[in-house]
């Protein structure tokens, strides 16, 4: 009897311990609403936060809900793609991050300690300076990011394969890359023209000022394709985890996991900053922060990550529309700041734990 | 009844040559020890059996030729216990074991694989770890879980490799004793890597004595581990006394002559 009553309890502890993960997605899911509700409330023209729901809600569920075209201007003309886009993008470079750190089994892995920044600011550098680059028109610096993205993705994985992938070639062969592409975006910065230059440097930054609906849908759009694959192979990304070997002793087909998973987050990350610009530290911070409270499995993890870098975006770029208001930071410049501070806690505190 | 069959595997990293030929066989429910020095093959060919790495020649699963089958058959067959397991970050024992009913599940955790998974936490009575990290673990436990994932994954076959390598004597104990019940048990059959030759001779039912890549000699612990194998073998003078099962005493190591050859 107490052995049946003990497997019992090892299940229900196992149950309430996935309850307590879902409990935490809700929460954050709620957070968002309300700081999305709040950050809408926000700005130049003073609406209620009343004002604002009924605004959103009048379109959802037209009759019901009353609204003013003055209400309805500034809510879906100007602040709700920003909001979104905020949600969105920092959903994608949540998941990017989990994903990365997961099948490189390594937590300092995100898009931006990979390189891929510094790659993603050069192409939009080419773009601005020499304009020169992949697509025509107003699409050259999105164009130009989005390649400039992959191919950084893939020499830093190209690299760490010929000396075999562990968390330092990673980290070491992201350092080159990253360097290499700040040396020639400097080059292009020094040959440029003053006011280039500083289209350059405001690039950098990053911000959500450049947000459109087009933009919030093709960036879902893009992330909706990428994902479901990724959540299916949830579980192998677990078992590589756990090493290569085991992980193909567990019948997981770690190459190629590997190869198509890092496809996926790093087109999730080309598609998110094309229109940003590079916005640090969510895709490594995210998914740390996840894993401290719901832990590792990424069947949990990476919509955790999803929902925690959209919440952190988002809170950071309310911070950065009102702390000096009427001016308007490049929300890139939060994210830094809310980054740096993580990074000596993780320093100081969790070190052993991970790594 | 023999349950791998393992016939002329050869394999080599570029021109080395790691294994040479070897063919041995291991019935069910049979623990089948592999022993020799640093360097003589033991691990490649456990990885070969689950064919982590692909050797030339040929391995036999109840009569089933491994290079025939796919990574999630091999995978619901042979359970592989590597030499050390680093855990993925932030997992817990539970979710470490139920790792191992990753080749049987498609996405959700049914009922059946939490039962499982409470059963072998049971069994290897890791009740009190089951929901710490497995990072947090000390070595003698994390080897545990990891004998349990593998279980978990309900295999024919368990594949150790050095399982004891890292422990103190009493966990090299327990583990061993665990293997052996889980082969009794489960009716399942083993092939592990070990050191230490008188745990082998305590606990395996056949041994194979790997040199060089070769089988240098297989059989009963008791007919192979006498002085002068050990000599030609591992270049050791050892002292052998024969009690019930032989007791292996090693005294010092023979440099040159005819041992490093």
């Amino acid at each position: 009897m107490s052995t049946a009553s003990e497997v019992t309890s090892l299940k229900e502890e196992y149950t309430r311990f996935v309850g307590r993960k879902l409990l935490f997605m809700a929460a954050v899911s709620l957070c968002i609403i309300i700081v999305a509700g709040v950050s809408a409330t926000l700005g130049s023209a003073n609406l209620s936060v009343w004002e604002v729901y009924s605004a959103i809600l009048a379109r959802a569920f037209p009759g019901h809900f009353q609204t003013t075209w003055f209400a309805e201007t500034i809510v879906w003309g100007l602040r709700l793609h920003r909001i979104l886009m905020g949600i969105v993008v920092g959903a994608g470079l949540g998941i990017a991050g989990a994903v990365m750190q997961g099948i490189l089994k390594n937590p300092l892995a995100s898009p931006f300690t990979l390189g891929i920044s510094s790659a993603a600011s050069f192409g939009a550098a080419l773009a601005i300076i020499l304009g020169a680059g992949f697509a025509g028109g107003e699409y050259l610096i999105i164009g130009n990011t989005f390649v400039f993205t992959l191919l950084a993705t893939f020499a830093v994985y190209g690299l760490a394969k010929y000396k075999g992938v562990t968390p330092e070639t990673m980290i070491l062969a992201g350092i080159a890359i990253m360097y290499f592409f700040s040396a020639m975006t400097s080059f292009l910065q020094y040959v440029g023209r003053a006011e280039q230059v500083q289209e350059v440097v405001f690039w950098m930054m990053g911000s959500l000022g450049r947000s459109s609906w087009e933009k919030v849908y093709a960036s879902t759009i893009m992330i909706l394709i990428c994902l479901p694959y990724i959540i299916l192979k949830s579980w192998d990304i677990n078992a590589i985890g756990a090493g290569d070997e085991t992980a193909a002793s567990l019948g997981v087909n770690v190459e190629r996991t590997r190869v198509i998973s890092m496809t996926f987050a790093s087109l999730i990350t080309a598609s998110v900053i094309c229109f940003t610009g590079t916005i640090g530290f969510i895709g490594l911070v995210a998914p740390h922060m996840t894993r401290m409270i719901i832990g590792g499995d990424h069947r949990f993890l990476i919509p955790g990550s999803a929902l925690m870098g959209a919440l952190i975006l988002l809170a950071a770029d309310t911070l950065a529309r009102t702390i000096l208001a009427p001016v308007i930071l490049p929300v890139g410049i939060m994210t830094s700041f809310l980054g740096v501070p993580f990074f000596v806690y993780l320093f100081l505190k969790r070190r052993k734990e991970f790594w | 009844m023999v349950k791998i069959t393992i016939n002329n595997v050869s394999f080599s990293y570029g021109s080395s040559v790691i294994l040479n030929d070897l063919n041995i066989v291991v019935e069910d429910s049979e623990i089948l020890g592999l022993v020799g020095p640093n360097g003589s093959g033991k691990t490649t060919l456990i990885k070969c059996i689950d064919r982590i790495l692909k050797p030339n020649g040929s391995i036999f699963l109840d009569g089933r030729d491994l290079s025939s089958m796919s990574r999630g058959e091999i995978a619901r067959e042979i359970g592989y216990v590597p030499q050390s397991g680093s855990g993925a970050m932030g997992t817990t024992v539970f979710e470490t074991i139920l790792m191992g009913r990753r080749p049987h599940i498609s996405w959700r955790v049914s009922e059946r694989d939490l039962d499982i998974v409470s059963d072998v936490i049971e069994l290897l009575h890791l009740e009190d770890l089951a929901m710490r990290e497995f990072g947090q673990l000390s070595g003698g436990q994390r080897q545990k879980v990891l004998i349990a994932r593998a279980l978990a994954q309900e295999p024919s076959v368990l594949l150790l490799d050095e399982p004891t390598s890292n422990l103190d004597m009493k966990h090299q104990l327990e583990v061993m004793e665990i293997i052996r019940e889980m082969v009794q048990k489960k009716n399942i059959s083993a092939v592990m890597a070990v050191h230490d030759l008188n745990l082998a001779a305590r606990f395996v039912d056949k041994l194979a004595i790997l040199k060089n890549g070769r089988i240098w000699a297989a059989g009963e612990a008791s007919s192979l581990l006498t002085a002068e194998i050990i000599r030609e073998v591992y270049g050791v003078e050892a002292v052998v006394m024969q009690l019930e099962r032989p007791f292996v005493i090693p005294i010092r190591s023979l440099n040159g002559g005819v041992a490093c050859d």
